[in-house]
C-alpha cells in the first residue's frame, strides 16, 4: 500500500487548509474556477489564513466568498457595499490582508461609487470582479458591463454601451489593474499572487462566464468567446522571492516589475511591446481593444508609489482594533483640563 | 438647583439678537452668554438660524434665569434689532415696556410708542476699534454687546475674559473687539436709559461649564474610546464630527505619538455606516454621526449590523423632516424610524440624552453597550441640544472601566476546544465573538446578512431562522435591562404624570412649576433609552393620566409607550408639537392643562 501525502507549503499547511465550504453555484460557473485559483494562490504564497479576510457583497460571485479560505475570517455584506466594509476593516486593522470577490452588478452598478472611492483611498487589498455581463443571482438581467448589442434569453438586446471597470479603475488612480479570463487558470492564479503582494488596491477584472444565463457563443462573456479571442499581453509569472543573479533574463523579451517587498512580476513578451507602467498606454490599449472588439488580458497597469489609506492616515504600528483600554481612554486629568476650558 | 427668587427683572430676563447670518454675530452672542455665565448667573442661548451661509436673518435668544430655566422663553423683553429686513416683525413681537436697541445710522426706524427704542451710532462706535475698514462690519456687532452690557449690567471684565476664551488668548482681536465694547458701553451709559432688567452677580455657576451637546457628545466618544469615525457632512451633526477632529489630536496619541484613532470622511452615509460596521467587525470602537436624511440612507447597514451582530455607534442629531424639511431647525422626529431602522423584524438600542452632560455620558456608554450587546447603538440628540450652549455640571469621568463584551482570544478558544458563534450559554442572547486576526484555527467565521444557524453557517431551515430571531429577541430583553433607565420624579398627590425625553426636558420642568402654581401637581418620567422597560410601565400604571410631551407631529414616544404597555393605552395622552422651534414652558403647560 502506498500513501501519497498532500504537499505542504512553507507554513506546513496543505491546499485543503485554504479551501472553503462546498460551492452551491451552477456546475461550470466561472466563479468556481476563480475560487479555486484563490485557494491555489493563497496556498502557494503560504499566506497565514488568519491574516487574510475574505470580503464580498451580494451576488453569485459574492456568495463564493464562502467557498474559499475557510480558515480566514470574512464578511459577506451588502449588495455593492463591500468596499465600505473593507475600508473600515482595513483602517481598524491594517495588518489584515483583504481579498474580495464582487460581481459586475455589485461593482459596476449599485456599488460603482463605493468602488471608485475605495480605489481613490487606496485600500490595500485584492479586488476581484467576477464579470459575467449579467446579474446571475437575480436570474439574467443585463449588467452595466454587457456589450452594446449583446442579447440575453429573457432580457432581450442591450442598447447601452458598457462600463469598462478597468478603465474606471485606471482613471481614479488605481495602481494595479489587470484583466483576465476564468478559463485561463494559470494567468488568473499568477495575477492573484501578484495582487496579494501589491502595496495598494489591486483590481482584477476576470471574465467569468455565467453558464446558466450568459454563455451562448455570441456573448463576449462566454467560455467559447474567451477561448477563441483571448489575447494575453504577455506571459505572466509571479516570482515570490526574486534573486537577480539566479534568474537568467533574455534581454528585450522579459520585463520584470519589482514589488515593494521584493517579489517580482515577470512579463514575457508575446506580441508587441507593452509598458504596464504607463497609465495613458493602458487607457489607449483598452480603447483600441474596445474599438476592435478584442479581448486583451494581462497586467494592464502597475504603479506602487501611492500610500495606502492607513499610511495616509498616519496610523501607528499597533492596529486600532488592538489598542489597550489605557490608550483608548484619556486620563481624568485630561478631562479636568477640558472641563476648565468650558468654565 | 433653583436659587432664591430675585426681585422681578433681576437675573430673570431674555434678549433676542436679530442679525444677519454670516455677519459674525455668533462671536458677539457667545461673548454675552459666557460673560453672564462668568458672573455666576444661570444663562443659556438658542440660535435660530436659517439654512443659508450668509445674508439670511438669524435670531439668537439669550435667557437669564436665576432659577436655572433654560427652555426657549415665550416673553423676550429686550430686542437687538440689527437686521433691518426683519426689524418690523421683530419689533411687533416685543412686549409693551420692552427695550429695543437698533443702529441709528441704518435705514430702519422703530414705530412703536409703548417700547423704549435706543438708536446706537454703530459706525462711529465701531471706528473706535482701529480695525482695518473691511473688518468694521464684523466688529459692528460689538456695539450691541457694549450697549447691552451698560443696559443690563454685564461686567466688562467678564466680557473681556469671554472674548479671550473665544479668541483662545489671541491678544489683538480681543483688544480690537473690547475697544468697541468699551466705547459702546460708555456711550450708552451716558444716555441715562433706565432698565427694569438687571443682572446681579450670583454664585450659581461655581464649577459649572457651558458647552454644546455636540462637543459634549464628541468628548464622550473620545473618553469612551472611539477609535474610528466615518461620517458625511450634514447639519446639525457636522459640529459633532468637527469636535472629534479638533479634540482627538490633542487627547488621543499613543506612546509613539501616532493617533489612536482614524477619521474618514465617507462618500455618503451608506458608506459611512458601512465603514463603521467594517471597523466594528474588525474590533475597533467605531462610530458615525448624521441626521435624519443620513439615517434613512443607513437603513440597510443598520439591519445588517443588527442581524450580523456587529457593534457600532450611530449619532443622530435630529432636525426637522421629512426630506430636507427644515434642516437648521430642531425636532424629535426620528424616534420610531431609528428604533425600527432596517427591514424585517429589527429593533435597535436607542439612547436619548436629555442634557449636554448626558450627551457626554451616553457618548461613553454607547460603546460599552454596543460591544456588550454586539449591536448598533443609536444616540438620538437634536439640533437644540447639539448646537446650542447649555449650562452643565462638569463632564464626569467614566466610573466604570470599558466593557469590551464577549470576545474570545486564541487561548480561550484553545481551552474551550470549540467555537459556536451564536451559542447562548448564558441565556442573555449574546454569543461570544472572535476578531479577525485571531490565529486559532477555530476562530474564523464568515459574518453574513444571510440566514444562518448557531454556527453562523448559511441556513434556510425554518427552525434555524426562528431560533436565531428568538435569540435576538432574548438579546433585546437583555438590552432592556442594560440601557439607562428612566429618571422618575414622583410628586406627592399627583394623579397626572408627564413623560418626555431628550431636549424637551427643560420646557417640561418649567411647565410643571407653572402647573404646580396653578394647583396641578404632576409627576415626571424622562425616558432615557429604548427599549422601554418595567419602570416605564410602572410609572404609567401609577397615574390616572400620562401626558407624553414631545417635539414631533404625531406623538412617537406616546405610540411606543402604547405598544409597550397596551393595557394602559387609554391613559397615555399626547402633547406633540413640532414647528421647528424648541418647546416653551407656556406651550407645554397650556397644552397639558387643556387635556385634563
Ligand atoms: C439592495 C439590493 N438590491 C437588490 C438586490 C438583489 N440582487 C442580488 S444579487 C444582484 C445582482 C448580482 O449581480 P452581480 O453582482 O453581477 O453578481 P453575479 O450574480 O452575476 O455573480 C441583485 C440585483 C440585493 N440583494 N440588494
Ligand atoms: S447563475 Fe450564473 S453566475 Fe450564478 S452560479 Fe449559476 S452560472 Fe454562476
Ligand atoms: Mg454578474
Amino acid at each position: 500500500m502506498t500513501t501519497t501525502r498532500a504537499p505542504l507549503n512553507a507554513l506546513g499547511l496543505s491546499r485543503a487548509d485554504y479551501k472553503g465550504a462546498a460551492s452551491t453555484l451552477c456546475a461550470g460557473c466561472g466563479h468556481d474556477s476563480v475560487a479555486s485559483q484563490i485557494v491555489a494562490a493563497a496556498f502557494e504564497l503560504a499566506l497565514p489564513p488568519h491574516r487574510v479576510i475574505r470580503m464580498s457583497g451580494i451576488g453569485c460571485s459574492s456568495k463564493s466568498a464562502a467557498y474559499f479560505l475557510g480558515r480566514s475570517h470574512g464578511f459577506n455584506s451588502l449588495h455593492g457595499r463591500m468596499p465600505a466594509v473593507t475600508t473600515g476593516a482595513h483602517v481598524a486593522n491594517p495588518t489584515l490582508i483583504p481579498i474580495a470577490v464582487s460581481g459586475d452588478g455589485d461593482t459596476g452598478s449599485i456599488g460603482l461609487g463605493g468602488f471608485k472611492h475605495l480605489l481613490r483611498r487606496n485600500v490595500p487589498m485584492v479586488y476581484i470582479i467576477e464579470n459575467n455581463g449579467v446579474y446571475g443571482l437575480t436570474k439574467g438581467q443585463f449588467s452595466a458591463t454587457a456589450d452594446r448589442g449583446a442579447s440575453l434569453k429573457y432580457a432581450g438586446v442591450n442598447q447601452l454601451p458598457p462600463i469598462d471597470l478597468c478603465a474606471e479603475a485606471l482613471i481614479v488612480g488605481c495602481g494595479f489593474v489587470a484583466r483576465s479570463f476564468a478559463g485561463d487558470a494559470r494567468q488568473v492564479r499568477e495575477l492573484i499572487k501578484a495582487a496579494f503582494c501589491f502595496h495598494g488596491t489591486a483590481v482584477i477584472d476576470v471574465i467569468s462566464p455565467c453558464v446558466t444565463f450568459n454563455n451562448h457563443d455570441e456573448s463576449t462573456k462566454s467560455y467559447s468567446y474567451g477561448k477563441a479571442h483571448e489575447e494575453p499581453l504577455h506571459d505572466l509569472t509571479f516570482i515570490p522571492h526574486y534573486e537577480e543573479l539566479a534568474v537568467a533574463i533574455e534581454p528585450g523579451e522579459v520585463r520584470d516589475v519589482r514589488l515593494h517587498d521584493g517579489p517580482v512580476i515577470r512579463l514575457r513578451k508575446i506580441g508587441a511591446d507593452y509598458d504596464p507602467t504607463d497609465r495613458m498606454a493602458a487607457l489607449t490599449l483598452l480603447e483600441r481593444a474596445r474599438a476592435a472588439n478584442e479581448f486583451v488580458t494581462g497586467l494592464l497597469f502597475v504603479d506602487e508609489h501611492r500610500p495606502t489609506l492607513a499610511e495616509t492616515l498616519g496610523l501607528g504600528a499597533t492596529p486600532l482594533a488592538e489598542l489597550p483600554a489605557e490608550l483608548l481612554r484619556p486620563s481624568p486629568e485630561a478631562l479636568a483640563a477640558v472641563n476648565r476650558e468650558f468654565m | 438647583m433653583p436659587q432664591p427668587a430675585e426681585p422681578p427683572g433681576v437675573n430673570d430676563l431674555a434678549v433676542v439678537a436679530a442679525t444677519v447670518n454670516g455677519s459674525g454675530s455668533q462671536t458677539a452672542n457667545n461673548a454675552i452668554i459666557r460673560a453672564i455665565f462668568r458672573m455666576g448667573i444661570p444663562v443659556n442661548g438658542k440660535n435660530l438660524f436659517p439654512s443659508n451661509i450668509q445674508g439670511e436673518p438669524t435670531w439668537f435668544t439669550i435667557r437669564v434665569s436665576a432659577r436655572g430655566y433654560s427652555a426657549r422663553p415665550t416673553r423676550v423683553p429686550i430686542l437687538i434689532a440689527f437686521n433691518p429686513r426683519t426689524a418690523d416683525s421683530d419689533l411687533a413681537e416685543l412686549p409693551p415696556g420692552g427695550l429695543c436697541l437698533y443702529p441709528g445710522d441704518g435705514p430702519w426706524r422703530p414705530a412703536r410708542a409703548d417700547v423704549v427704542a435706543v438708536p446706537l451710532p454703530v459706525k462711529e462706535l465701531a471706528a473706535a476699534s482701529n480695525v482695518e475698514p473691511r473688518m468694521r462690519d464684523y466688529v459692528a456687532n460689538m456695539v450691541y454687546v457694549g450697549a447691552l452690557a451698560a443696559l443690563i449690567g454685564i461686567e466688562l471684565g467678564e466680557l473681556r475674559a469671554a472674548l479671550a476664551h473665544h479668541f483662545q488668548g489671541k491678544a489683538r482681536p480681543v483688544e480690537q473687539n473690547m475697544a468697541v465694547v468699551q466705547a459702546a458701553h460708555d456711550w450708552f451709559a451716558a444716555q441715562g436709559v433706565a432698565s427694569p432688567f438687571r443682572l446681579r452677580r450670583m454664585d450659581a455657576n461655581a464649577g459649572m461649564i457651558l458647552i454644546d451637546g455636540n462637543t459634549a457628545g464628541a468628548l464622550g466618544a473620545i473618553f469612551g474610546g472611539v477609535s474610528f469615525l466615518a461620517w458625511y457632512p450634514i447639519t446639525p451633526a457636522t459640529s459633532l464630527a468637527d469636535a472629534l477632529a479638533s479634540y482627538l489630536p490633542r487627547l488621543r496619541r499613543g506612546p509613539d505619538g501616532s493617533p489612536t484613532y482614524a477619521i474618514v470622511q465617507a462618500e455618503d452615509e451608506i458608506a459611512a455606516l458601512g465603514m463603521a460596521v467594517g471597523a466594528g467587525w474588525a474590533g475597533a470602537r467605531a462610530m458615525t454621526s448624521t441626521s435624519g436624511p443620513g439615517i434613512s440612507l443607513m437603513t440597510e447597514f443598520a439591519g445588517l449590523a443588527y442581524f450580523a451582530e456587529i457593534p457600532c455607534v450611530i449619532w443622530d442629531v435630529q432636525r426637522v423632516g421629512p426630506s430636507t424639511g427644515l434642516p437648521t431647525r430642531t425636532a424629535q422626529g426620528d424616534l420610531i424610524s431609528t428604533y425600527f431602522l432596517g427591514h424585517g423584524d429589527t429593533r435597535h438600542v436607542v439612547l436619548l440624552p436629555g442634557s449636554v452632560g448626558e450627551c457626554f455620558d451616553f457618548g461613553v456608554s454607547a460603546f460599552d453597550l454596543a460591544e456588550r450587546l454586539q449591536t448598533p447603538v443609536f444616540v438620538l440628540s437634536d439640533l437644540d441640544l447639539g448646537m446650542n450652549l447649555w449650562r452643565s455640571a462638569p463632564l464626569a469621568y467614566p466610573a466604570a472601566p470599558m466593557d469590551r463584551g464577549k470576545v474570545l482570544s486564541a487561548e480561550e478558544l484553545e481551552r474551550l476546544g470549540r467555537f459556536v458563534r451564536f451559542a447562548d450559554p448564558e441565556g442573555d442572547g449574546i454569543g461570544a465573538r472572535t476578531l479577525p486576526g485571531n490565529p486559532h484555527p477555530l476562530a474564523a467565521t464568515l459574518s453574513r446578512g444571510t440566514g444562518h444557524n448557531e454556527r453562523n453557517v448559511y441556513s434556510e431551515r425554518p427552525e434555524d431562522w426562528k431560533a436565531n430571531m428568538d435569540r435576538l429577541g432574548r438579546k433585546h430583553e437583555t438590552a432592556r435591562r442594560l440601557v439607562p433607565q428612566p429618571i422618575i420624579e414622583l410628586e406627592e398627590g399627583a394623579r397626572v404624570g408627564i413623560i418626555g425625553f431628550g431636549s424637551s426636558y427643560d420646557a417640561i420642568r418649567e411647565a410643571r412649576d407653572i402647573l404646580r402654581a396653578q394647583g396641578l401637581p404632576t409627576s415626571f418620567m424622562r425616558v432615557r433609552a429604548l427599549p422601554l422597560g418595567e419602570p416605564a410601565r410602572d410609572f404609567v400604571s401609577r397615574h390616572r393620566i400620562c401626558v407624553v410631551v414631545e417635539l414631533n407631529q404625531d406623538g412617537q414616544l406616546r405610540d411606543l409607550l402604547r405598544l409597550h404597555c397596551p393595557e394602559h393605552a387609554a391613559r397615555l395622552l399626547s402633547v406633540a408639537h413640532s414647528d421647528g422651534l424648541p418647546l416653551t414652558a407656556d406651550l407645554v403647560a397650556g397644552a397639558v392643562a387643556r387635556l385634563l
